[in-house]
């Protein structure tokens, strides 16, 4: 004989209340918490990728010939080394363009000009070792004494590490999360457990095993869980979406680094998949302990 | 065994056997002390007491509620006392129980309060309609198959209770106090119902303080509860005088 399902000991077995609601809340919040995090790592990721072989070569000279006379050694130099992919001198123009919203506009080869150091970017094969740095140093002392040599990712350490505090801070607050949840399921399925202790105790002396038992629970909490996550759901990628766009509108370049990508969506949606499981294992747990202190 | 053995005092053949039981609550002094019995199956028992003297306790041992804190019960030929607590709700499947309190679901209605116990075994769905809906009309209240138990009488609830402990054909009937808070003339119904339950081969064990309802059912064995102890000055409970032969013709209907 095929063994079918029953519909349910007890059809009408809800948890009422607040448990959906707290559910929708702790998720959203889960939610949004990922997706910051989640965002944070993608941001650091490409932003280290960007500069982690990028060096700044500047020739610190007042005297703009003997500057342009180091500057163009110094590029020779670079550009035969074999550590270096590519250094490229950044033109005049540029460097007006990025000084200008500090010194304002000012005629780039007039001799009461503010001094401004040349300046090249180099790019290196692999990231920018400490050894590296001071062989190249050594290397330009002699025919370009001004030249003063930075690797990009040294002045972004704090930046980074600054983001690595908040990608902890966000897993941190994810793990408080789940365990909140954890904690309200379980206040939920021991309230719902002693509203219904009569009904328990009737189907565990008609001989209804600790697993009967616990499935109509495990199945109601389970419900009210996916429904409970599925608003929270809907509320923390509406909010991580808004916020998104906004951080967009900035039109900052490492903002864009920051996005989304589809696994990332994936993974959030996830959340109140894990939500459901969470809230299930522990109405079980819930249900399998206080029965087996009767009986 | 040895051959020569008296079958009886050996407790073969029977169905439920306490040997030197014994129950507290708590820390209190015992409400049951050295119960010893034996029952064969197919019989009909009356367990009666004053108010207070143990009654219930001693049911709630029989349908497997409670562990005694001392002594042996062995129930189908199996241990009850060693036996792991996993494997003890197939054999509440096969006790049948009728509570003081009724204890019928609240939130289902009559019809599934009496499929209930079918539903528990895992019977499908499509082999509960029927059984169900005869055994509510057995009990006259195929009318009232879809109430709440809220809505019901205090007779009609108890009906209900009956019916869903004989639902699945137990083999151990335990009724507390069934007729309870019933006029004479249910209680006298009910009593019928359990003899033709106990026609068809079950076990009965009614408990009652009403000694009326001894007379009514003259092959009944009689078992005195006074003050946590088991009277049984003819050592009939023990050592029951005659076989009884209707239950064994029975067993096979
Ligand atoms: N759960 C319990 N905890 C403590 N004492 C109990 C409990 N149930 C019954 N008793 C006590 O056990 C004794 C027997 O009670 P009970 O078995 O209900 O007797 P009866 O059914 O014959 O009236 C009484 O003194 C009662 O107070
Ligand atoms: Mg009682």
């Amino acid at each position: 004989m095929i063994r079918r399902r029953n519909p349910g000991l007890l059809r009408q077995a809800r948890l009422a209340g607040p448990m959906p609601w707290v559910i929708a809340i702790m998720i959203a919040i889960t939610v949004m918490a990922a997706a910051a995090g989640l965002a944070l790592s993608n941001l650091a990721d490409n932003a280290r990728a960007e500069i982690e072989g990028g060096l700044t070569v500047q020739i610190v000279e007042a005297a703009p010939a003997e500057r342009d006379r180091q500057a163009e050694v110094a590029l020779a130099l670079l550009t035969n080394r074999e550590e270096v992919a590519e250094a490229r001198r950044v033109s005049d123009a540029e460097l007006a363009a990025l000084l200008e919203p500090w010194l304002g506009a000012q005629p780039v080869a007039e001799e009461d000009a503010i001094p401004i150091p040349a300046m090249i970017d180099v790019r290196l094969r692999g990231p920018a070792t400490p050894r590296q740095l001071a062989d190249l140093r050594t290397a330009l002392a002699a025919d370009a004494p001004a030249a003063r040599i930075d690797a990009q990712a040294g002045w972004l350490t704090p930046v980074f590490d600054a983001i690595a505090s908040l990608q902890w801070l966000a897993a941190g607050l994810v793990v408080l999360l789940a365990a909140t949840s954890a904690a309200a399921v379980w206040l939920a399925a021991r309230s719902a457990l002693g509203t219904n202790r009569e009904t328990i105790e009737i189907v565990h002396l008609l001989g209804g095993t600790d697993a009967q038992i616990a499935r109509i629970f495990q199945r109601s909490v389970g419900i009210d869980a996916a429904v409970g996550g599925l608003a929270g759901l809907a509320l923390g990628l509406a909010a991580t979406v808004l916020l998104g766009r906004q951080f967009a509108q900035l039109g900052s370049g490492m903002v864009t680094g920051g996005g989304l990508g589809p696994s990332d969506w994936a993974l959030l949606a996830a959340i109140p998949l894990g939500g459901v499981v969470l809230a299930t294992l522990t109405a079980r747990a819930t249900v399998l302990s206080s029965l087996r202190r009767i009986l | 065994m040895p051959p020569f053995a008296s079958p009886r005092v050996s407790g073969e053949g029977s169905i439920v056997q306490f040997d030197n039981v014994g129950l507290r609550y708590g820390t209190d002094r015992e409400v049951l002390s050295d119960i010893c019995f034996t029952l064969y199956p197919g019989s009909f028992y009356f367990l009666t007491g004053a108010s207070g003297a143990g009654k219930t306790s001693l049911l709630r041992l029989l349908y497997l509620a409670q562990r005694p804190s001392r002594g042996v019960i062995r129930m189908f030929g199996t241990d009850l006392i060693t036996e792991p607590r996993h494997r003890l709700p197939a054999f509440r499947r096969r006790i049948g129980v009728v509570f003081q309190d009724f204890r019928l679901v609240p939130h289902l209605s009559a019809f599934d309060n009496v499929a209930l116990p079918l539903r528990v075994s895992g019977v499908p769905e499509s082999e509960i309609r029927k059984p169900v809906a005869d055994m509510l009309e057995w009990v006259g209240l195929d009318q009232r198959s879809e109430a709440r138990p809220a809505s019901l009488s205090g007779g009609e609830q108890q009906r209900v209770a009956i019916a869903r402990a004989v639902i699945a054909r137990p083999e151990v009937l335990v009724a507390d106090e069934p007729t309870g808070n019933v006029d004479p003339e249910l209680a006298l119904k009910l009593l019928r119902l359990f003899e033709a339950l106990n026609r068809l081969g079950t076990t009965v064990v009614v408990a009652t303080h009403d000694l009326h309802l001894l007379r009514k059912v003259p092959e009944s064995l009689i078992m005195r509860l006074d003050r946590g102890r088991l009277s049984d000055p003819t050592g009939a409970l023990r050592y029951p005088p005659r076989p009884i032969e209707r239950a064994t013709e029975a067993v096979d209907v």
